[in-house]
């Protein structure tokens, strides 16, 4: 059983070194001479690699669920995992329909980031408490992650025409929300790495506050900026806190999971500042010139085809299939949890995205900033609503 | 009502019409497209059938009608509803928040001001607040009229597909191609390529039409009836008959009546288990995620039931039972019988069901059984004859007995916690002596009892909970559902394209539309020309935004 649990976290590593890998070979595809949609050896390399990484990363999902005995979406670090590789399969997809280089070079980094980001949660297999205890469980969770991710294809589709488009030669309320989105990425990229660096050092800070009419303790990963409510300090040679979470932070782990917040934001400021001081530019205005050969409508078109393809799988994982999971697990099929309404928001957004497009003409940039803002509501429900707005679903 | 007569094909059009639906030669001076602003190409929308709402607007009818079919108002409420679903989501909902505090107290005490506004604004409760029912059911309302709106002048526009088409709906369509010579043979390559592409191919006189895909044009339609299907399955909710929600608790060993079956169906518990993980070898693996959990993880919640039907006919007569149905209940797995289903939902480990008591005298340290007797606790009886003479009545029974005020009372009627106050009447008395026990506790309310009454055993059982549905509106939900999505993936993953060819002294013109994705229609024309001298379309669109942009620059 170990020994599969060890053969799992290898393939894991090894489609992530690949995608890493591949990223390299799109980002060589800009410098082919040749137009946008036909292939060079690069990106043929680029492509294969996708897919080799893909395999291994199927690899991990298959020997992980023989030593689990069930399918591994249970827990944070299956799921966001699981939702990276999906990613990556709808990417591969589109990319067989148009033959998009400059994608590869957006959507896998993304993919890179959430897996990193997946491995930051506890890799440990779970046991299933009775309600998770359904096939319809993983019918749900596979369908609505692969829904989510095509749709995130979208989004990277949107993310490239906005830096292509945007004019960047004036300051505008348009260029400052485009750093925004890409300041966000970064702060990501921070959570990564600082949760790494003070993992390594072993860092650790307990503490002890009152919480439901009890005493509760929390143990810190990284340096105390914010410490729980009436808290005290019980590791020494520790930082003390800079301040206390207001006591309406709900939860046992309400101050950590804040101060983990705090932390991505800080070092994201840090890892944007430094790119802004070497660049010497706006970070979008850095990449525009990469893009010159692509074209917009293209994008444009990847972009929405991605939200007509992701819709429909989405409202069948996310919705139909979660109301029948609902109903056999809780004997109701809807309930109004954050969770459930976070996907109806969802589905309402993309539904509204359609209608525009299709019945008011919304397409290029309004298309594009409407597919970076339907990414925010799903990453919106994958992440925050896990970590501060607790529910039926939060499985940490 | 007035008509339109086309000036090229002498066809007579309805009202509103703004493309004549046989030859396409534009009706109106300003037919463009919505929300662009090139005034070279034609508005396709419904091939420029009449639409009521565009039509018409003198009567209130008319108003409403028209407000409700834009689709500007579509999604204005979808994304009112939108944000207000985020708004409830800011602070738990009334029904998430514990059971046994008073909301007013409880939002203001965790959540401080905001707590108490959000209370006072009802957004505690905002799902089922009637502003909130109002928007869904506007956003129903709009969805029925925009659709009836459009899939009118849809259906006149589709019926009507001629391959003989004005040059001028030719010219100013956004695909386009002019080639002034084309060999027939060239042209038959031409158009046996679309048929392999599974072109449906229609000619007349020289004129020919391939189209594709016109059944994904009724997709929004078909998902839209879908919704609706689905709302009024929700609606049906309200209708007492469609929905029944019920519990029932079955203690082990014992058969209850079904609640809301008329007394026509029975549930017995044979048994109730739990399992927690860590039990078994096969939970090894999970050892490390166990460690590191403070209390055990629920593995299972199982009750083994059997249900009866009452075959006895006569009302007011002892049921008879027969077997109906035996199967085990699980979270995830209800029992279904005739439209009921049972859920696991509850359960209560180790309820009393009976106790035995000895009878000893007061000052035998040995306490020697004189006598014994055992109450059965859900079913007590009222007299106990003894050994030795000794004759033993209730007085009172508590079954969840604890102290409120100095006075002995019952919390609920199940027997979590079961006490006595017993007459005992040793042999040849009349005389009772009155003796209180429970568990743990003898109290000899006078102090001078001869005889004592001791707790010698008890038998324990477990009791099941289980959630009784009956939920006629599940079908009705479960098929919008399906239509919605029949609809939405025919509308999705096809779209309806159509390529005009319109022969032109020795060579042709080409047009061609689609509803969407005009790189698929695109890459099609490119391959069905291959080989042929025919020219490629040219996107007019496209062309013209590239000299905006142009003009734009040179400025
Ligand atoms: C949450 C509710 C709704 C959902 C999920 C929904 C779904 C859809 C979908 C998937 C399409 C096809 C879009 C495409 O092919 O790109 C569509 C089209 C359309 N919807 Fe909705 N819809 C909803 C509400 C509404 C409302 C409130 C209106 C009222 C104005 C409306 C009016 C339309 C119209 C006019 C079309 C275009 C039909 C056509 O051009 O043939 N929808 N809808």
């Amino acid at each position: 059983m170990g020994d599969l649990i060890t053969l799992s976290g290898n393939f894991l590593y090894l489609a992530f070194i690949l995608y890493l890998i591949a990223t390299f070979f799109f980002a060589g595809t800009i410098r082919d001479k040749k137009t946008e949609g036909t292939s060079t050896f690069s990106s043929k390399v680029a492509i294969s690699l996708t897919i080799l990484g893909f395999i291994s990363q199927t690899g991990y999902f298959i020997t992980r669920w023989m030593a689990s005995g069930h399918a591994p979406v249970s827990n944070l670090f299956e799921f966001t995992t699981f939702f990276g590789m999906m990613l990556v399969f709808s990417f591969i997809i589109i990319y067989f329909i148009y033959r998009l280089n400059i994608l590869g070079l957006f959507a896998l980094p993304i993919a890179l980031l959430i897996i990193a980001y997946a491995s930051m949660f506890p890799k440990e297999i779970s046991p299933l408490v009775p309600s998770l205890k359904s096939h319809w469980l993983y019918i749900h969770v596979t369908t609505v992650s692969l829904g989510e991710a095509i749709l995130a294809v979208s989004f990277a589709a949107g993310l490239i025409y906005l830096i292509k488009e945007i004019d960047q030669t004036v300051r505008s309320k348009r260029t400052t929300w485009l750093e925004i989105v890409i300041y966000s990425i970064l702060a990501t990229l921070g959570f990564i790495i600082i949760s790494t660096t003070f993992n390594a050092l072993n860092y650790n800070a307990t503490f002890e506050f009152p919480f439901e009419g009890d005493i509760s303790s929390v143990d810190y990963q990284l340096p105390p900026l914010a410490g729980p409510n009436e808290g005290t300090l019980l590791t020494t040679e520790r930082m003390n806190p800079l301040f206390e979470v207001p006591s309406w932070m709900q939860g046992v782990n309400a101050a950590r999971k804040f101060n983990t917040l705090l932390w991505s934001l800080i070092t994201g400021l840090g890892l944007y500042i430094i790119a802004r001081a070497v660049l010497r530019k706006r970070i979008a205005a850095a990449i525009q010139p990469l893009l010159k050969k692509t074209k917009s409508d293209l994008l444009d078109e990847v972009s929405y085809r991605a939200v007509a393809i992701g819709f429909p799988v989405f409202t069948l994982g996310g919705l139909i299939f979660a109301m029948i999971w609902a109903q056999e697990a809780w004997n109701r099929y809807w309930g109004w949890d954050p969770k459930e309404v976070w996907a109806l928001i969802t589905w309402f957004f993309y539904a509204a995205f359609l209608h525009l497009r299709l019945s008011r003409g919304w397409h290029g940039e309004r298309s594009a900033w409407l597919a970076v803002i339907g990414f925010a509501i799903i990453m919106f429900n994958l992440i925050a609503v896990n970590l501060i707005i607790a529910g039926l679903h939060s499985y940490a | 009502m007035r008509e339109i007569k086309c000036d090229a094909c002498h066809h007579i059009n309805r009202e509103g019409t703004e493309l004549c639906e046989s030859c396409g030669k534009p009706l109106v001076e300003k037919q463009q497209a919505e929300g662009k602003e090139t005034k070279k190409l034609l508005n396709m929308r419904y091939d420029g059938s009449s639409r009521r709402s565009m039509t018409y607007n003198k009567s209130v009818v008319d108003r409403v009608w028209n407000f409700f079919s834009s689709v500007k108002v579509g999604v204005t409420l979808i994304v009112i509803t939108l944000i207000a679903s985020a708004v409830g989501t800011i602070l738990p909902q009334q029904m998430y928040i514990p059971q046994n505090v008073q909301p007013e107290v409880h939002y203001k005490d965790q959540y401080g001001l905001i707590g108490q506004i959000y209370y006072q604004l009802g957004l505690h409760e905002l799902y089922s607040s009637w502003w909130y029912m109002i928007l869904i059911a506007l956003i129903g309302i709009s969805i029925i009229i925009a659709s009836i709106d459009r899939v009118v002048p849809l259906y006149r526009a589709l019926k009507n597909q001629k391959p003989t088409r004005h040059t001028t709906f030719i010219q100013r369509q956004r695909l386009h191609s002019k080639t002034d010579d084309v060999t027939d043979a060239d042209k038959h390559t031409f158009i046996s390529n679309l048929k392999r592409m599974r072109y449906k191919v229609t000619e007349d006189n020289g004129h020919v039409l391939a189209e594709k895909g016109r059944f994904s044009r009724w997709g929004p339609y078909v998902n839209h009836v879908g919704l609706i299907i689905f709302l009024l399955g929700a609606l049906l909710r309200f209708v007492p008959f469609m929905y029944i929600d019920d519990f029932v608790w079955v203690r082990e060993g014992e058969t209850v009546v079904v609640p809301d079956t008329n007394g026509e169906y029975f549930i017995e518990n044979k048994d109730f288990i739990i399992e927690t993980y860590g039990d078994s070898e096969e939970d090894t693996r999970f050892k490390e995620a166990l460690e590191n959990q403070s209390g055990p993880i629920a593995k299972n919640f199982q009750t083994n039931a059997v249900i009866y039907r009452n075959v006895e006919t006569v009302v007011g007569a002892e049921p008879q039972l027969e077997k109906f149905k035996e199967d085990s209940i699980l979270v995830n797995h209800a029992l279904k019988f005739d439209g009921f289903a049972l859920y696991q939902t509850s359960y209560q480990l180790n309820e009393f069901k009976s106790m035995s008591f000895i009878i000893h005298e007061t000052n035998d340290a040995d306490e020697t059984e004189l006598a014994s007797f055992k109450v059965d606790l859900t079913n007590p009886a009222e007299e106990y004859q003894l050994d030795n003479g000794f004759r033993v009545m209730i007085d009172q029974y508590f079954p969840d007995y604890y102290i409120d005020d100095g006075e002995p009372r019952s919390q609920t009627k199940n027997p979590k916690n079961p006490a006595f106050v017993f007459l005992v009447y040793p042999p040849d008395s009349s005389e009772p002596e009155v003796s209180f026990a429970g568990i743990g506790r003898n109290v000899d309310a006078s102090g001078e009892n001869q005889y004592k009454v001791g707790l010698q055993d008890f038998e324990v059982r477990d009791v099941t909970g289980l959630t009784v549905r009956k939920d006629y509106t599940l079908p009705i939900l479960g098929l919008g559902g399906i239509i919605f999505m029949i609809g939405v993936i025919q509308g999705m993953y096809w779209q309806h394209r159509r390529v005009w060819i319109h022969p032109k002294n020795n060579g042709l013109w080409l047009a061609a539309h689609t509803n969407k994705n005009w790189f698929g229609i695109k890459k099609d024309i490119e391959k069905a020309i291959m080989k042929t001298n025919i020219n490629m379309v040219v996107d007019q669109e496209q062309e013209e935004q590239e000299l905006q942009k142009q003009q734009e620059q040179n400025k």
